[in-house]
């Protein structure tokens, strides 16, 4: 049985649909990141799942039990706020404490529960400071503590490291993956990051003007992205795209490889050369008439210079191709 | 403010001086004996007695009308806080039909001036027996004071997140809960200033306390210093005396209240 249950939900706001039709079946135990551009509808489809807002069509099931109209208390689930949402006049015991205290339970579980995820997220220093005396990192903490104490039936979380700073994202992020291993409890994640979509997630639900566009894996959306926005937007550096004979061709820059002149499919001249440390990324301008820069990702050690007259080989069976029409991802050739 | 040349500071004097100036002259007069009143206007002091302040509450006992107006006036403040608070969170943070509309006549309500509806509010609280007793009037003044509250609340809440509350209600709080635990808290600040201006509001009425009382034993503060003048003479010591003293509780709630403005609780509540 799934843990939540999306079945045919739309949201409409008077600017518009923000969610449009989307159904999902959340398993027990799953984290499955929501990936989107910003106005996808991916928060608006958490806070539905929540019960901050109410569908306009469609059923919303946690564990089986159809909860579409109840009000987020009656849920039992966790959530993480963007901007953590801690309340500020309580101190940090308060706020771990709050929703444990409004759903009544005993003041001895409470505080042992409290020390207990305190102690998990290396807060328990903390706990009788107010908000506004922590930092960024610590708050966020403050956030996942408040989530956890709870033992919710399964925890949303809204962009929960878009507000860190890069090393403490990169950490926090294998923390939230060791979190939830230990845990095992269902997560539903959103984020407009594709990285910690690709690192974090069980599965992948990519989102668009509130459409669902590919619900999978992660090496599976990656590898046999079912449309053009899918394929451009999850994988860094982003695919090259283009359009021949009457459809689009897509291949990722790990798969084009560069060649004297004369040796691949194409020649062209090296534009930019961007050195990323464990690898390079080169842009290179074919010689085609009004051809985009081609992106091409090669070993760090290569010496590679701007100027440079290459070959670039396209690896024919990592070419995608979709209709060009819809964008739609075309198998037949492919995907073998 | 880094703007320089002596034009502001000129303006800004005068404007202190016009504002500060009649409480002084109230001040003094009131120390002043009768028999100097008349004479040639001074600012600064000669003789100082307290014969007024003495006589407001030995031959008037002024403590009735005092009592009175904080009476009145307290309650007010309290009832239209609370209701209106309860109010202004419906309007701020529910979604329902109906709620400009609703919002809108709240407005209007306050609009009628207070004249046009004294002679049908005498009528009504002679019929309900409530003439000349404390709730009659208070209700008169909730009726203006409760609009006041709701809007100038409604505009507060609305300017505090709304993440906090919906934290809350994720957390297991009901609205009510979400309501008092996270909302009133934070909105001490905008509670206070309301509470001020209501308090004010009643505290100051003239019209209502002088048409829906009939004796000096329910008089309020400003009626009382109004009736003073007899039907020869103008006590002019003993009603700015009167005056003084009506003032200095209000004073006094704007200084205690005043920190509570100033202090911004809603800091850190969310990043930054």
């Amino acid at each position: 049985m799934s843990a939540i249950a999306l079945r045919g939900v739309s949201k409409a706001f008077p600017g518009g649909l923000a969610v449009r039709d989307v159904s999902i079946e959340i398993a027990d135990g799953e984290l499955l990141v929501v990936l989107g551009p910003s106005g996808s509808g991916k928060s608006t489809l958490l806070r539905l799942i929540a019960g901050l807002d109410e569908p306009t069509a469609g059923r919303i099931h946690i564990g089986g039990r159809d909860v579409t109209s109840d009000p987020p208390q009656a849920r039992d689930l966790a959530m993480v706020f963007q901007n953590y949402a801690l309340y500020p006049h309580k101190t940090v015991r308060d706020n771990l404490a709050f929703g444990l205290r409004m759903r009544r339970v005993d003041a001895a579980e409470v505080a042992a529960r409290v020390d207990n995820a305190a102690r998990l997220l290396g807060i328990d220093a903390l706990l009788e400071r107010k908000p506004a005396q922590l930092s960024g990192g610590q708050r966020q903490r403050v956030a996942l503590g408040r989530a956890l104490v709870r033992q919710p039936r399964a925890f949303l979380l809204d962009e929960p490291l878009s507000n860190l700073d890069p090393v403490l994202r990169a950490s926090t992020r294998a923390e939230l993956a060791l979190l939830h291993r230990r845990l095992g409890t269902t997560m539903v994640y959103v984020t407009h990051d594709q990285e910690e979509a690709m690192t974090l997630g069980t599965r992948i639900a990519v989102m668009r003007d509130g459409r669902l566009e590919q619900l999978d894996t992660p090496l599976e959306v990656f590898r046999r992205p079912a449309n053009v926005f899918v394929a451009r937007f999850v994988g860094s550096p982003a695919m090259n795209v283009w359009r021949s004979d009457g459809r689009d061709l897509g291949i990722r820059p790990h798969d084009v490889e560069v060649m004297p002149p004369g040796a691949g499919d194409v020649d062209g001249q090296v534009e930019v050369v961007e050195r990323l440390g464990t690898a390079t990324l080169v842009h290179v301008r074919a010689d085609r008439p009004d051809s985009e820069l081609v992106r091409v990702v090669v070993a760090a050690d290569r010496a590679i210079a701007v100027q440079e007259r290459v070959g670039l080989r396209l690896r024919p069976d990592r070419l995608h191709y979709f209709d060009e029409r819809t964008g739609e991802r075309i198998s037949v050739e492919a995907d073998l | 403010m880094t703007r320089r040349g002596w034009g502001w500071p000129v303006v800004t004097a005068v404007l202190v001086v016009a504002l500060i100036l009649p409480l002084y002259w109230a001040v003094l007069s009131s120390l002043t004996p009768e028999s100097r009143l008349f004479a040639a206007p001074s600012l600064v002091p000669r003789a100082l007695v307290l014969t007024h302040y003495r006589a407001l509450f030995e031959e008037h006992d002024f403590w009735v009308p005092i009592v009175n107006s904080l009476v009145v006036a307290g309650v007010t403040t309290v009832v239209s806080v609370v209701l209106g608070a309860l109010c202004a969170y419906a309007a701020a943070r529910l979604r329902f039909r109906g709620k400009a509309p609703l919002l809108a006549f709240v407005l209007a309500v306050s609009m009628f001036p207070q004249i046009a509806i004294v002679s049908p509010l005498y009528v009504v609280l002679r019929a309900a027996g409530l003439l000349n007793s404390y709730p009659g009037l208070a209700l008169p003044y909730l009726s203006f004071a409760m609009p006041l509250t709701i809007w100038l609340l409604v505009g507060y809440f609305r300017q505090l997140p709304s993440d906090l509350e919906e934290a809350a209600l994720v957390d297991g709080a009901g609205r009510l809960q979400a309501f008092r635990e996270i909302l009133l808290p934070l909105a001490w600040p905008g509670l206070a200033t309301t509470a001020i201006l209501t308090f004010l509001y009643s505290w100051n009425e003239f019209l209502f306390a002088l048409s829906f009382t009939l004796g000096p034993e329910r008089y309020t503060v400003p009626v009382a210093i109004a009736l003073f003048r007899g039907q020869y003479q103008v006590p002019w010591g003993q009603i700015l005396a009167g005056a003084i003293v009506a003032t200095v509780p209000v004073a006094a709630v704007v200084v205690v209240a005043q920190r509570r403005i100033v202090a911004g609780l809603a800091s850190g509540a969310v990043k930054g």
